[in-house]
């Protein structure tokens, strides 16, 4: 096991940037999640640090040493691919050992790690079986032990689950999190699903446009988001956004206001008169009622029903929609005019490049 | 089925039947009269050999009095020989064209694939001359040189396709897990290539083996003819022995049925396995 660095890490196809100043540091241990919207660059980020794509710029250090123009078995790292990528005409324990073969693993040791692995994930039975007559499920834990008897310093995964179904996927999820937690790997990990983000990571890492965007723990990203890309990206619905402008500051505090939302005062620290700002706030901080430093109204156009919570759509006075969490069975009908206030520490504020303005008594 | 349906399947079968005879036919005909007596073979081309008419006559004059055993081994050598090659260049070829890009590799694949084009044939005079320069007219190693380039383009041009058929993520999983790049083209890619180096294969060994022109003009001696070459001896300007000549065109066809039979099933997958995705 083995910690990661890397500095001013970039890529650039011709004149396309894929990556550009990528800066992150990973400790031993650590599983760290890389997410983003497709084409954000993560895939290509993770290539990079196995050494299946070259950088343009800048370094790459696995457990202190630089491994820039190492080749992947070099840098002892680990991928376990969204195709599962396993030999099609090599059984279980062939696709397992065919690698340990070529560095120098000895026989015996090779069944010794093929048996341990097994026994972790189950495919005891399925050793002599064909990749083709496994199911998805079994492919990917083949894959895992693929990785898990090279041994690796760092383990890679991309979208391991993006291609099992629904249900597997969150059995599967746990069990790489039960992994995660027997080996005490370092894992980086990709995937565009950022509900897998939040469960499985010690830190999240939030890419966008080849960059990366915030780094941290699951809860802190949600509760700070650092900019309106992860207060949109983090959460499911989305947050609601909602343009607003500072009419007037007063004895610290700032009088707020926006098309379709009640006028809110919010502490003035560093906001000014006539400064254009974003008021973000969760479906699931909103609840109907009157009461609430933020208040927000409108007509109910849609409900989806999810059973112990239903989400309303809204339309707002200035036409356009929000979404509102409710929980319980008493869901608003379709038509009815109702309003949502959420708690002064729910609302988000975003300055007019969309950076987040702490607010003085919020975590 | 229903009526419409029974009726265009049988007209499809009956094309097909046709097809069939048409291709069959010539061969069956030189099988069937190289087993009858020499009058017989003029006497009653089209009928099989019966009691009276069978003979081994055409087969035991060629198997006696020529070096039809010579011409038979230096086929073998020179079809196998080549085809291995074939197979083997071809494959390396096709892998590090489509796998690595270098300085000219687009360069090098067009200009291999030119010899899908240009017929071989037109550098004939070429060739002849080449060949006797460095020493090598009269010989076995002359026509297997010819024929690896004649066969090289069209099976790097085949085993391109299917190589970039095979998932990327596959290598790239052999390279993590450290397998060198050789292996990961032996161990990996070339058992999941079996249904293309099949198809490659036959489509290699069949005018090799075939193939008259090039042993014409590059062998002169006995002891480098090929069969299509040592056949055309029983062939004379005043008489031909057509016994010998039937017996020992039967003989020739058989190496060829045999490895396609053996090749067969991995043929159609391979001529399919492109199709239906």
């Amino acid at each position: 096991m083995a910690n990661l660095r890397i500095d001013h890490l970039s890529k650039r196809y011709g004149a396309a940037t894929v990556l550009s100043d990528i800066n992150l540091g990973i400790e031993t241990g650590e599983f760290v999640v890389l997410v983003g919207p497709s084409g954000c660059g993560k895939s290509t980020l993770l290539r990079m640090i196995a050494g299946l794509d070259g950088a343009s710029g800048g370094d790459i250090h696995i457990a202190g040493k630089l491994v820039n123009n190492l080749a992947p078995a070099e840098r002892g790292i680990a991928m376990v691919f969204q195709s599962y990528a396993l030999y099609p005409h090599m059984n279980v324990r062939k696709n397992m050992t065919f690698g340990l073969k070529f560095t120098g693993v000895a026989p015996a040791e090779r069944e010794k790690r093929v048996a341990e692995a097994a026994r972790m994930l189950r495919l005891e039975e399925l050793l002599e079986r064909y990749p083709r007559d496994l199911s998805g499920g079994q492919r990917q834990r083949v894959a895992i032990g693929r990785a898990i008897v090279r041994e690796p310093a760092v383990f890679l995964f991309d979208e391991p689950l993006s291609n099992l179904d629904a249900a597997l996927r969150v059995s599967t999820r746990v069990e790489i999190a039960n992994l995660h937690r027997l080996l005490k790997a370092t894992i980086v990990y990709v995937t565009h699903d950022q509900v897998e983000a939040m469960t499985l990571a010690d830190r999240i890492v939030v890419m966008n446009k080849g960059c990366i965007e915030q780094v941290g723990k699951p809860l802190d990203l949600y509760y700070a988001p650092a900019n309106l890309f992860v207060a949109g990206f983090i959460g499911s619905p989305a947050m609601n956004f909602f343009a607003a402008k500072v009419e007037s500051v007063a004895g610290g505090r700032a009088r707020v206001s926006g098309a379709g939302f009640r006028p809110l005062d919010l502490p003035a620290t560093s906001l000014n008169v006539g400064d254009t700002l974003t008021i973000g706030v969760r479906p699931e901080h909103l609840s109907r009622g009157t009461d609430g430093a933020f208040a927000v109204g409108g007509v109910v156009e849609l409900v989806e029903r999810l059973g112990e919570s239903s989400f309303a759509h809204i339309r707002r006075a200035d036409d356009k929609l929000f979404v509102a969490e409710v929980r319980g069975r008493d869901t608003p009908a379709p038509g009815e005019k109702t309003t949502f206030v959420a708690a002064a520490q729910d609302v988000h504020v975003f300055d007019a490049a969309g950076l987040r303005i702490q607010m003085p008594g919020k975590s | 089925m229903t009526i419409e349906q029974r009726a265009r399947s049988a007209g499809v079968h009956l094309v097909l039947l046709a097809y069939s005879a048409l291709a069959i036919g010539p061969i069956l005909l030189v099988v069937m009269n190289s087993f009858k007596a020499r009058s017989a073979i003029f006497g009653a081309p089209l009928s099989p050999p019966d009691a009276t008419t069978f003979s081994l006559i055409g087969y035991d004059k060629v198997l006696r009095s020529s070096n039809i055993l010579t011409y038979y081994s230096n086929s073998l050598i020179v079809t196998l020989v080549s085809m291995a090659l074939v197979l083997l260049f071809g494959a390396m070829a096709a892998w590090a064209l489509t796998e690595y890009r270098f300085r000219g590799s687009t360069l090098l694949g067009l200009f291999l694939s030119i010899g899908i084009m240009v017929p071989i044939r037109l550098g004939s005079v070429a060739i002849l001359n080449m060949l006797r320069t460095a020493g090598l007219n009269d010989t076995l190693t002359a026509l297997i040189l010819v024929y690896v380039a004649q066969g090289l383009p069209m099976s790097i041009f085949i085993l391109s396709e299917f190589i970039q058929q095979i998932p990327r993520d596959l290598r790239d999983a052999a390279r993590c897990d450290g397998v060198p790049e050789t292996r990961i083209f032996l161990e990996v890619i070339a058992p999941l290539l079996r249904p293309a180096i099949a198809t490659v294969a036959v489509f290699t060994i069949v005018p090799i083996w075939n193939d008259l022109w090039f042993p014409l003009i590059l062998t002169s001696s006995d002891k480098t003819h090929t069969v299509t070459l040592g056949v055309q001896q029983f062939l004379g300007q005043y008489i031909t022995d057509w016994n010998s000549v039937l017996a020992a065109l039967s003989m020739a066809i058989l190496p060829v049925v045999v490895i396609y039979v053996i090749l067969s099933r991995q043929l159609i997958a391979g001529l399919t396995s492109g199709a239906v995705k």
